[in-house]
């Protein structure tokens, strides 16, 4: 069976360690939160200014003074603080954030990201992710392997317009786990039932394949 | 001290002319200069050059002035949020430049600070960088960006007194400090203006020697884009 979305960011919370300052995209990352060990130090960063991010407010206790970077009323935890924009990419820039995790359109085998634009289509800009994938040591991808017509998002070469390149470190998609090394995917885990052949097939770009593949464990 | 205060938002947002560029704090609906948009949009200055984050959404914020078609060029990171903007866009009516949203911030805080450019990792590679000057440093490339160059800044800050000072609250912050001293003059609306001397200059985040004129704003929606809530037990 391929992973839900909720399956993804339950995977990809467990690449989140003790002391971890992390920076969560829009969509499957935002789930991650949810998944985290509550037995582990974690501060999540909002690009927006927020470091310390807690759940949503209960209803009727939402500050229009206080949201996430996908425009969501949040609230902080004990210790939080608030800055500005150009301090927040500070953060960024100044690779201060441990972990990024975020949304892709496409991944290329070299670990190129396309998550922005797709031309004529959908124009809406690329926020603080080109910042992000510019800086950022360590960067998670959350995935669908391929898109609704079934054709791979993990190519040879994007064909969407770049947000970064040679950036992204590993995927966690709804068929496997996949580590970029040597201009390929290397494929490191696989989800519960899904074949090494679905893998292969779901994938355009090089799959190195190593021994046995574990299933994912959650 | 000098008295930065203006009566009213007519006062505030004297001397703007057509074709002028304007900085507006604010991200998404949540910090932005309201009473400031409202009077640009009573004055019907057109032509003008927007650099904020987002342009609002289609009934609010910047929203107001694109339909009234007073925007010709439009420089944020994230337009998602507003159907006319989309129209304009792809019509070629409205110009739009797309920047990632820590070159937006850094280049506002250039112009505070007057750094006239900097080298940034963010976008190279893409499409972004495209006719950019680009240079290695430690092993690695950047592209060099420049200051922006605006005649007005409109921020909005939490309180501030009539020297300038200016305290924020939570995250609509975000753009407002780095826009402050950015453009020829900056316009700050205010939630309340206080005393002076009743702030702590220990706490006080942009002094008032950025700031030209302050003034307290009439009223505040803070209309919230995503209401994201959760049940009690």
């Amino acid at each position: 069976m391929a992973l839900s979305k909720e399956q993804i960011a339950q995977r990809i919370a467990k690449e989140v360690k003790n002391g971890y300052y992390v920076n969560l995209g829009i969509g499957i990352p935002t789930l991650v939160a949810n998944f985290v060990r509550k037995d582990i130090e974690v501060d999540f960063q909002s690009e927006n200014g927020v470091l310390g991010m807690g759940p949503f407010p209960f209803e009727g206790e939402e500050d229009p003074d206080l949201i996430n970077a996908g425009k969501q009323t949040i609230t902080t935890l004990p210790g939080a603080s608030f800055f500005d924009s150009a301090m927040s990419f500070s953060m960024i820039r100044g690779q201060h954030v441990d972990l990024t995790i975020l949304g892709a359109m496409e991944v290329s085998q070299n670990g190129d990201i396309a998550n922005w634009k797709i031309p004529g289509k959908m124009v809406k800009g690329m926020g603080g992710a080109m910042d992000l994938v510019a800086s950022a040591e360590n960067i998670i991808v959350a995935m669908m392997h391929t898109n609704r017509v079934g054709d791979s998002k993990l190519l040879k070469k994007c064909s969407l317009p770049l947000t970064g390149v040679n950036c992204v470190k590993k995927i966690v998609s709804n068929l496997a786990v996949l580590e970029i090394v040597n201009n390929s995917f290397k494929l490191l885990e696989r989800a519960p039932g899904v074949s090494i052949d679905e893998i292969k097939n779901a994938t355009e770009g090089n799959l190195i394949i190593e021994g046995d593949i574990p299933e994912i464990q959650f | 001290m000098i008295n930065k205060t203006v009566s009213d938002v007519q006062l505030a947002c004297q001397g703007v002319k057509n074709g002028m560029t304007f900085m507006l704090g604010g991200f998404g609906l949540s910090g932005i200069p309201e009473n400031a948009i409202a009077e640009l949009v009573r004055l019907n200055v057109k032509d003008v050059t927007c650099i904020s984050n987002n342009a609002g959404v289609d009934e609010f914020g910047l929203g107001l002035l694109l339909q009234k078609k007073q925007i010709r060029k439009m420089i944020s990171s994230y337009v998602g949020e507003n159907a006319e903007f989309e129209r304009q866009m792809l019509s070629g009516e409205l110009e739009v430049e797309l920047i990632p949203q820590g070159t937006l911030a850094q280049r506002c805080s250039a112009a505070q600070s007057g750094i006239p450019a900097f080298y940034t990792p963010a976008g190279y590679g893409t499409e972004v960088a495209q006719g950019k000057e680009s240079r290695v440093f430690n092993g690695k490339m950047h592209l060099l960006e420049y200051a922006f160059n605006a005649d007005f800044a409109f921020i909005k800050a939490w309180k501030g007194d009539a020297a300038g000072n200016l305290i924020f609250k939570g995250s609509a912050r975000n753009f407002n400090p780095n826009m402050c001293g950015a453009a020829k003059i900056t316009v700050a609306e205010v939630e309340e203006l206080v005393p002076v001397g009743s702030l702590d200059p220990n706490q006080i985040h942009i002094p008032g020697i950025f700031i030209q004129r302050i003034f307290q704003g009439n009223r505040y929606e803070k209309r919230i884009e995503q209401l994201t809530v959760r049940k009690r037990n």
